[in-house]
């Protein structure tokens, strides 16, 4: 039959939503078809997530119209969107902490015996079978607190594969993912889309985003800007239309002067995680931690600032030991951390941005212990200017700001302190072509200003692109570390993946 | 892409180095286990201080002393696991027992069972009622049931009106029922046991079961996941009510005279047992069984004290020192499996 013939499984058409003044949605139409993977590009805050919510049932549009295989439906709940085959991955994972890894795939449709028991054997095997599948090495009873982003982001992809959906809805679902485990979620992809399954990717890696779909729709403020095949389409081109601008370079790293020794980390061993990781960041040096999901790397920059503990080793911040396990003495030290986790870690969700955006300045900006409101809504305006964000009023909570404008108010709060050592652990997740290159400018000129920094990135061409020196990790162990020049994408995913010795390089 | 595509998967199967374990599951149990320990560490103690306590008869009003509040807690256990609270069991309880008492005595000729039905349904109703205003209402659980408390109790006021019903209005058979016993236990505990069973296999085993601890853990999750959340809410508060309604059933048939007081200042004993045998106030995590073994625990402290020549006064002080030592070890537990689970996260490759 002619695919023209057959109605799209799911189609949109003129969607609108408004969030009290915000237009999210301003008339966006969109088609998926069968066997057909469909990307979604956009700027923070362009209203994917939202288009999302919609196809979910979570929001109902205020006009415009869901079509399942060419009808008129309503998603009144989210539901209604499962019976009518949708799965969902969504940006922030939403996972339940306290049920087992198996049951958060399943919850909802356990498999059942003759007696309508939950049929516990059959949910852990189908469980592994998925992980095998994503290549992902979880226990399936485990609870599901305590994982780290990027296995809950897989725990979610399994939880939406199992549905066997005829349509598969992923938001940013590499966002906190290297390479490795992408490329595992790609084939999966594309053995469902070879199946007749219908796919929406939304991503801010214009790689993945290549590589994988077959057409690209690209919005811009909540509004449609083109929709073409990738064949005929080059990033420039998406880019361009994506920003509305020419975004010139990627990635402006500028040289800077290397100085003293800051940070020297010895011997940091934390059994069963991480063992005998040692290095040296140098002012005005950035020092990238690559390697792939579960290599350690985001555990050792927790323990260095004392978050978590550690068994054997040592920390120094210009010569002086920093007393292990106590985040207060390494920011008081002139240690910040950008962590991995917004949601968890970084924002208090229901708070205001501009108090999120200053929480950690409180003391430089009140005078006689009272808050200065002016000083904070300057400092916080100040700093949302710097980082392009996009927001209805300084007021609002930050629960109502896209995943990416999250992510930057999370940088706000800790590049505002103007620390001496400061450690992102994916500083430019969830966030778009343009800002990454604002993020991207601005860490390179806080480097030339004699910050070291050391950073924890997935994203391949990030670290190359923004690394003086790159350490790999491979299960808890430094396996390389290779200088700007001899570093490219062959000699650190080889260390990534324990391949070859470090002199692959 | 950013990586080669072609992954090497070689180094995938290396042992990674990381500590394995189930902290899960297994600290769950260790908390029950912890509990039962104590009860009967506590009670072979007082044994040996006095072996009177384990006479027949005392072990036979221990068991019936603790079917009452066993009844509660698991009832409890089971609205406070979705991250509610019901503070009205009490009042329920007393409408139930009152209402069981007073059927007997206007209607003389109702067979035994048809009452008991009719004292459960009477909870079961304010339970759903309970459930449908929070549920519908949008208003915190604490507060609707706090209010119903004394709804419930004053309809009890009215309804009984300073009067009370006694032994003799009630018929034999039914009392019977608190004194009769199948090997050693007596018909009520065995009752109490059976609900503990099927209330937890339905909690461990059913998929609605699953949910309630799903709705407690993470409500925005469970919309997500299209769970009914607010269905399975007002559910588990009709069934809360029910027990508590059962237990007021219990409570005539054992105690023969009831009056509009019966069950008054109870809740706080009932989430006090399901705190103490590990149900999370927070929502989400706990079992009937381990808050019908708080339950024991209590009342064997209760029936110990005096025992001991502990003066009764000290009762109170013992069970909030236990509420205090169970959340400070649930503290405690829960940073230690936070720290482990931390460290063996997942491989992602
Ligand atoms: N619940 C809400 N209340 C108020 N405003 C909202 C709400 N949800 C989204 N918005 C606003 O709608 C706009 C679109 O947000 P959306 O999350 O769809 O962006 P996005 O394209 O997914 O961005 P990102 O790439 O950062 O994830 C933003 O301006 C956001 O602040
Ligand atoms: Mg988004």
């Amino acid at each position: 039959m002619d695919p023209a013939e057959v109605p799209p499984p799911l189609a949109l058409v003129d969607v609108t939503k408004s969030f009290g003044s915000v237009r999210a949605l301003r008339g966006l139409s969109l088609e998926l078809r069968s066997g057909e993977i469909h990307a979604m590009v956009g700027e923070n805050g362009a209203g994917k997530s939202t288009l999302v919510k919609v196809i979910a049932g979570v929001h109902r549009p205020d006009g415009g119209q869901v079509l399942v295989d060419g009808r008129p439906t309503e998603f009144a709940a989210p539901v209604d969107a499962q019976r009518a085959g949708v799965a969902v991955i969504y940006q922030e994972p939403t996972l339940f902490p306290d049920l087992s890894v198996a049951e958060n795939i399943f919850v909802g449709r356990q498999p059942r015996t003759r007696l309508r028991t939950i049929d516990r054997g059959r949910m852990r095997r189908d469980t592994e079978e998925v992980f095998t599948r994503l290549g992902v090495h979880m226990d399936p009873d485990r609870p599901a607190r305590g994982l780290s982003i990027a296995d809950q982001q897989l725990v979610e992809i399994a939880k939406a594969l199992t549905r066997q959906a005829r349509v598969l809805v992923m938001d940013e679902p590499t966002a906190a993912l290297s390479g490795v485990e992408a490329e595992r979620l790609f084939t999966v992809a594309r053995t469902l889309r070879d199946s007749g399954a219908a796919l929406l990717f939304i991503s801010h890696r214009f790689d993945e985003v290549f590589s994988l779909c077959d057409r690209i729709t690209v919005v811009r403020d909540g509004a449609f800007v083109s929709c073409d095949p990738t064949t005929e389409l080059d990033v420039d081109t998406v880019v361009r239309r994506m920003v509305g601008r020419d975004v010139s370079s990627l990635y402006p790293k500028e040289d800077a002067e290397h100085g003293e020794t800051v940070l020297e980390v010895d011997g940091l061993t934390r059994h069963g995680v991480f063992a005998d990781v040692s290095f040296e960041v140098r002012a005005g040096e950035i020092v990238a931690l690559a390697g792939l999901v579960g290599a350690g790397r985001s555990e050792v920059i927790r323990a260095v600032f004392g978050v978590d503990r550690y068994d054997a080793g040592t920390v120094r911040v210009e010569g002086r030991p920093l007393p292990p396990g106590r985040p207060k003495a390494a920011m008081d030290a002139g240690v910040a951390l950008v962590p991995e986790d917004r949601r968890q870690q970084g924002l208090v969700m229901e708070s205001s941005i501009e108090r999120n955006a200053t929480a950690t300045r409180r003391g430089p900006l009140s005078r006689l212990g009272l808050l200065r409101r002016r000083t904070e809504r300057d400092s916080a305006r100040e700093w949302g200017e710097r980082l392009n964000l996009k927001f209805g009023g300084l007021t609002d909570s930050v629960s109502t700001l896209s995943g990416g404008n999250q992510q930057k108010v999370v940088l706000a709060k800790w590049l505002s302190t103007e620390p001496r050592v400061l450690f992102v652990d994916e500083p430019t997740r969830g966030i778009d072509v343009g800002t990454k290159a604002e993020v991207h400018r601005l860490l390179s000129t806080l480097a030339g200003q004699g910050l070291a920094i050391v950073m924890v990135s997935s994203e391949l061409p990030e670290v190359l692109g923004m690394a003086d020196r790159v350490l790999v990790m491979h299960e808890g162990r430094v396996t390389a570390e290779l200088d700007r020049d001899e570093a490219d994408e062959e000699s650190v995913m080889y260390a990534a993946t324990g391949q070859r010795p470090s002199e692959a390089a | 892409m950013n990586a080669p595509s072609a992954a090497p998967e070689a180094s995938t199967a290396g042992a990674p180095p990381r500590a394995e374990g189930r902290p899960a599951r297994g600290q769950r149990q260790f908390r029950e286990l912890g509990v039962l320990l104590a009860v009967a560490i506590l009670i072979f103690a007082t044994w040996l201080y006095n072996p009177g306590f384990l006479s027949s008869q005392g072990v036979h009003d221990l068991f019936l002393g603790a079917t009452v509040l066993s009844v509660l807690a698991v009832g409890q256990a089971l609205v406070l696991i979705t991250r509610n609270v019901d503070l009205s069991v009490g009042s329920v309880m007393g409408l139930s027992a009152f209402g069981t008492g007073i059927l007997f005595v206007t209607f003389p000729g109702l067979p035994v069972p048809v009452v008991m039905l009719a004292g459960v349904l009477i909870g079961l109703v304010c339970g759903l009622l309970n459930g449908l205003l929070v549920t519908t209402a949008r208003v915190p659980a604490l507060v609707v049931t706090l209010g119903t408390l004394y709804a419930y109790r004053g309809l009890n006021h009215w309804w009984a009106d300073g009067g009370q019903v006694n032994a003799h209005d009630m018929p034999d058979a039914f009392l019977l029922l608190g004194s009769f016993s199948v090997l050693g236990v007596p018909l009520p505990a065995a009752i109490a046991i059976a609900v503990v069973a099927a209330v937890g296999f339905y909690l461990a085993r059913y998929r609605s079961g699953r949910e309630l601890y799903a709705i407690g853990s993470n409500a925005d999750a469970a919309r997500l996941s299209g769970i009914p959340a607010a269905r399975r809410v007002a559910l588990a508060f009709a069934a809360n009510g029910a027990l508590a309604g059962l237990a007021g059933v219990l409570f005539a048939a054992r105690y023969g005279t009831v009056d509009s007081t019966v069950g008054t200042g109870m809740e706080l004993q009932v989430v006090a047992a399901a705190v103490v045998g590990g149900v999370a106030i927070a929502g989400g995590v706990g079992t009937v069984y381990g808050a019908a073994l708080g339950a024991v625990l209590l009342t064997t402290i209760t029936a110990a004290l005096p025992i001991w020549q502990i003066n009764q006064f000290w009762h109170q002080a013992v069970v909030g020192a236990l509420i205090l030592a169970a959340i400070g070890l649930d503290r405690l537990l829960a940073l230690r499996t936070a720290r482990k689970l931390r460290g063996g996260g997942a491989r992602g490759a």
